[in-house]
């Protein structure tokens, strides 16, 4: 019973156990929850929605770091 | 256990806020991040409904969320996109940013600077003296308010959120820098050659923007820069999310704590006399602006000499404004 997982920045997928809570999934794959949109079918799970087996969801990273928010308090 | 709840209507939750210690369905989510860019905008009198917006667009989820945003509550905002020359990754983000103003009928505004300039982000990068994401922003500082100007925007909005703030002071915390601490604002004012600029996201979390970006539709670009990795600014975010799952609000409380109670305490320390870059134009502390200096630099010209043919055949050699003055310190 497994869940199809999509990482991004690089992209891949791996495989991690389903059936569980995305919470669990996050934990396992050691991803802070507050750090990343989890999305199945184009819908948005919060970490106590469950994933089931045989699904694709795609971990998206919400953290960026792009120029011009260098460390000085500068306008950009 | 059951879905989560909607905070406000009760509905299945489609995005968790920790810090808030709250969920939101989609429509109720979306009220809640106008009302949170409302508090902003009103709050630090941003700007007045008559206003003409240019925000700083890149393609990616907050810059986007923003112009949303705005055109949402009905302001004039047009966008600016400046083609950096990071290969394919610029062409990805010219792309989003092209359909989404299409998609609404808005304004947008293009500048490529190798075109414009003669020099690419990459490029300066390998031959400046500055850091890749220095130059990159100093770039942009530069670009945004010559556009603005000659455009006529009122005030520059960028998309800045709450993770991008509370880093930054964490930054010039930990340096004591106490002259950038002195003017990290939500607002800077126009002065002398330098457009109002506006950050309304700040009371926003990276994990807000990007919830709002994905739950309007908002076509965004992932994929990080790719000259991005090892940014400072990126390992400070590292550290307050540490910080943040283990006592949630303490981003929040860091930034929005030091606005109300700790930039009093920092008197600008900044106050100089602007004068003309001798180059450009431009208002600037000392005799050539930072713009210019880097642009040389990369060039491998000497400031002060006539343009080239080919810089004046692009009209940009002694047109340009200010750049360095939301920098480094005057």
């Amino acid at each position: 019973m497994i869940v199809r997982v999509r990482l991004r920045n690089p992209d891949r997928e791996i495989e991690v156990a389903g059936d569980r809570k995305v919470h669990d999934v996050l934990i396992e794959l050691g991803i802070d929850p507050d750090t990343v949109l989890v999305i199945r079918d184009r819908e948005l799970l919060t970490r106590h929605d469950r994933v089931g087996e045989d699904e694709l969801i795609e971990i998206r990273p919400v953290i960026s770091g792009g120029a011009g928010a260098a460390v000085r308090g500068g306008r950009s | 256990m059951s879905r989560m709840r909607c905070r406000r209507c009760r509905g299945p939750a489609a995005i968790e806020i920790r810090r808030h210690n709250a969920a939101f369905c989609r429509a109720c989510f979306i009220h809640h991040v106008h009302e949170q860019v409302r508090r902003a905008i009103d709050g630090h009198a941003m700007f007045e409904p008559a206003d003409r917006i240019l925000v700083a667009v890149s393609g990616g989820k907050d810059s986007l969320a923003l112009w949303d945003v705005l055109l949402d509550m009905g302001y004039d905002a047009g966008g600016l996109y400046l083609g950096l020359g990071i290969g394919g990754y610029s062409s990805r983000s010219a792309d989003v940013v092209r359909t989404f103003a299409q998609e609404r009928d808005a304004d947008l505004l293009e500048v490529d600077l190798a075109a414009a300039y003669g020099f690419d982000i990459p490029t300066a990068g390998r031959k400046g003296s500055r850091s890749t994401c220095s130059v990159c922003g100093l770039s942009k500082r530069y670009v945004f308010n010559r556009a603005a100007i000659e455009h006529g925007y009122d005030v520059i909005a960028t998309g800045h959120n709450l993770d991008d703030e509370a880093a930054t002071l964490l930054g010039n915390t930990l340096r004591w820098q106490t002259d950038y601490i002195a003017r990290q604002s939500p607002v800077l004012a126009a002065e002398d050659g330098l457009l109002k600029k506006v950050k309304p996201l700040y009371r926003l979390s990276e994990l807000e923007t990007a919830g709002y970006a994905f739950l309007r539709g908002i076509e965004y670009v992932v994929e990080e820069c790719p000259l991005v990795a090892g940014n400072t600014q990126l390992r400070y975010k590292q550290v307050l999310n540490h910080l943040e799952a283990a006592s949630p609000g303490t981003k929040a409380q860091f930034f929005l704590s030091y606005l109300e109670r700790g930039a009093p305490l920092f008197a600008r320390q900044d106050e100089v006399t602007l004068r003309p870059c001798q180059e450009c134009g431009q208002p600037t502390t000392g005799r050539f602006c930072a713009f210019c200096r880097a642009r040389a630099q990369v060039l491998g010209r000497r400031l002060g000499e006539p343009p080239t043919d080919l810089e004046v055949a692009r009209g940009s050699s002694s047109e340009v404004l200010p750049a360095e003055i939301h920098g480094p310190p005057r």
